[in-house]
């Protein structure tokens, strides 16, 4: 079968950014073209990642607004939202329209736009993903995590400070990441003294509210080396669902979607977890990654707690995980975040990395939604 | 009031219910009320980020009960947040959990009535 090739990639500045949502959508796409040579109007599909356009910002029909800014009218065209994970549901998609031959040349671009509300209303927007006997309790995701990373710390005997380790690390990393929101390191004393946002998790577990896009760029792979010769191939990708309502896991402390989905990634790569180089996983809260390693197969479970405190995660370890900063210091627009992992994962494997850059030939990107109800997993790796 | 968890023909027992039982896809044709029962907290949280409508801070739980050999969990507020896993908890009623005019979710599309969890003595 013919694979499928990564040709371009662009991410924005995320942050608190004056554009809306089509701005943002068109200065990454535009940047993505630019990335591979290509014009729009050889796109044969145009898809974009968003959670909720309409909720924040009132503004719907965005991928048909998006191929009419950039030029690309004649495009089919196709929104994929699955809230948090909704780039990681685009590249799977965008990975589809290529591998059954729908599509010869295929743009995925992610965006949100979020920062014009308050942390409040935005949170709310966001738990309306959870089901009406969770939403009536005012159940939001950072409650699930103070919730699972209580549980987790207690089931494991892992220390509190574990957790800060992650955020520790994921800050350093994002230094160096000129599009990050924080380019700040913190140390671990910062991060246990913030204020509690969902008891035993602090301010600093959290990843931000964030403006942004980012974009990547698909074909067969067998045409890829007339594009360019930077190019990197989707060699693994799954998709899958855990409950909807999260009390009923009977697990709290394992995401099944993760389970799931890498294991369908794993099985089309032929690869498993020790063939992975380097890996972006889904840190919108502290314990998210720690929960992502053992699921992902990287380590038994309730011994992920100790991989950032001991370095094996850094940049220099021997698993660098978020070498972009990952969401927590990165930032995390929504519909961008999944695009914004394989954009990391693509300059990693290419050799494009600047400060980043760490050795690997085979990365792997984790997306997870809702509180791990629906997540993707992508193997990426250099071209042969 | 009652506190209704649901069963299939095969035992199971959810909360909520759901079209079919998400262990055996049999229907759910029974109920089983939990108002009176005591349970067990697997974990919790305070929030201190509530969104519109919902009190601040807000103490949130994760509730364990057995049911005739089998078990079910609910998620639900707190009485208060001064509770340490493990500790046995009973439904207590409450008429609005959140203020249903201010968040996101239409009003009309669901309930905002249920139970919150108050610790008890054994």
């Amino acid at each position: 079968m013919d694979r499928v090739a990564v040709i371009g990639a662009s991410m924005t500045q995320f942050g608190q950014r004056d554009a809306w949502v089509r701005e943002l959508l068109a200065e990454a796409g535009e940047a993505c073209l630019d990335d591979a040579g290509v014009a729009a109007d050889e796109l044969d599909h145009l898809y974009v990642s968003n959670m909720a356009s309409g909720e924040f910002e009132g503004q719907t029909g965005i991928p048909n607004a998006l191929a009419h800014d950039l030029g690309a009218i004649g495009a089919y065209t196709q929104r994929v939202d699955q809230t948090s994970a909704s780039g990681g549901a685009g590249v799977y998609a965008a990975w589809q329209s290529v591998a059954s031959g729908a599509s010869d040349l295929t743009m995925l671009v992610g965006g949100e736009k979020m920062t014009h509300r308050t942390t409040s209303e935005a949170t709310d927007v966001i738990a309306s993903l959870t089901h009406p006997v969770e939403y009536k309790h005012g159940v939001t995701l950072p409650s699930f995590a103070g919730m699972t990373a209580r549980h987790y710390l207690e089931t494991y005997d892992a220390p509190r400070e574990s957790l800060a380790s992650v955020a520790v690390k994921n800050h350093k990393n994002g230094v160096d990441n000129p599009h990050a929101q924080f380019r700040k390191e913190v140390d671990r004393a910062t991060v246990l003294e913030s204020p509690i946002v969902a008891d035993p998790l602090r301010l600093y577990d959290f990843c931000p509210i964030t403006d942004g896009s980012a974009a990547l760029l698909f074909c067969p792979e067998s045409v890829a080396a007339e594009y360019t010769d930077d190019y990197s191939v989707v060699s693994g990708i799954g998709g899958a669902t855990d409950t909807h309502v999260v009390h009923e896991r009977d697990d709290p402390t394992v995401m099944g979607g993760v389970v799931d989905s890498a294991a369908d990634a794993y099985e089309m790569a032929e690869m498993g977890p020790e063939d992975v180089d380097v890996a972006e996983l889904h840190d919108m809260f502290t314990i998210l990654e720690v929960l992502q390693l053992e699921d992902l197969g990287f380590f038994e479970k309730g011994e992920g707690w100790t991989a950032a405190a001991e370095g094996v995660t850094a940049r220099d370890g021997d698993l660098p995980i978020n070498t972009s900063g990952g969401l927590k210091s990165k930032g995390h627009p929504l519909g961008a975040s999944g695009v914004a992992q394989v954009y990391e994962i693509h300059r990693q494997v290419t050799g494009d990395a600047g400060d980043r850059q760490v050795a690997a030939d085979v990365g792997l990107a984790c997306n997870v939604g809702g509180f791990g109800n629906c997540v993707t997993t992508t193997v990426v790796e250099a071209a042969e | 009031m009652s506190f209704e968890a649901f069963r299939c023909e095969n035992g199971h027992v959810t909360y909520p219910d759901h079209t079919v039982c998400p262990e055996c896809g049999a229907e759910q044709t029974d109920t089983v009320d939990l108002e009176d029962d005591t349970g067990t907290l697997v974990t919790w949280t305070t929030s201190t980020a509530t969104p519109p409508g919902v009190r601040e801070p807000n103490h949130l739980g994760i509730v364990e009960f057995d049911v005739e050999g089998a078990t079910v969990r609910a998620l639900g507020q707190l009485t208060t947040g001064d509770v340490e896993s493990g500790a046995r908890m009973t439904p207590v009623y409450c008429d609005e959990l959140r203020d249903p005019e201010t968040g996101i979710r239409e009003k009309e599309s669901q309930a905002w009535d249920g139970y919150r969890f108050a610790p008890v003595e054994d």
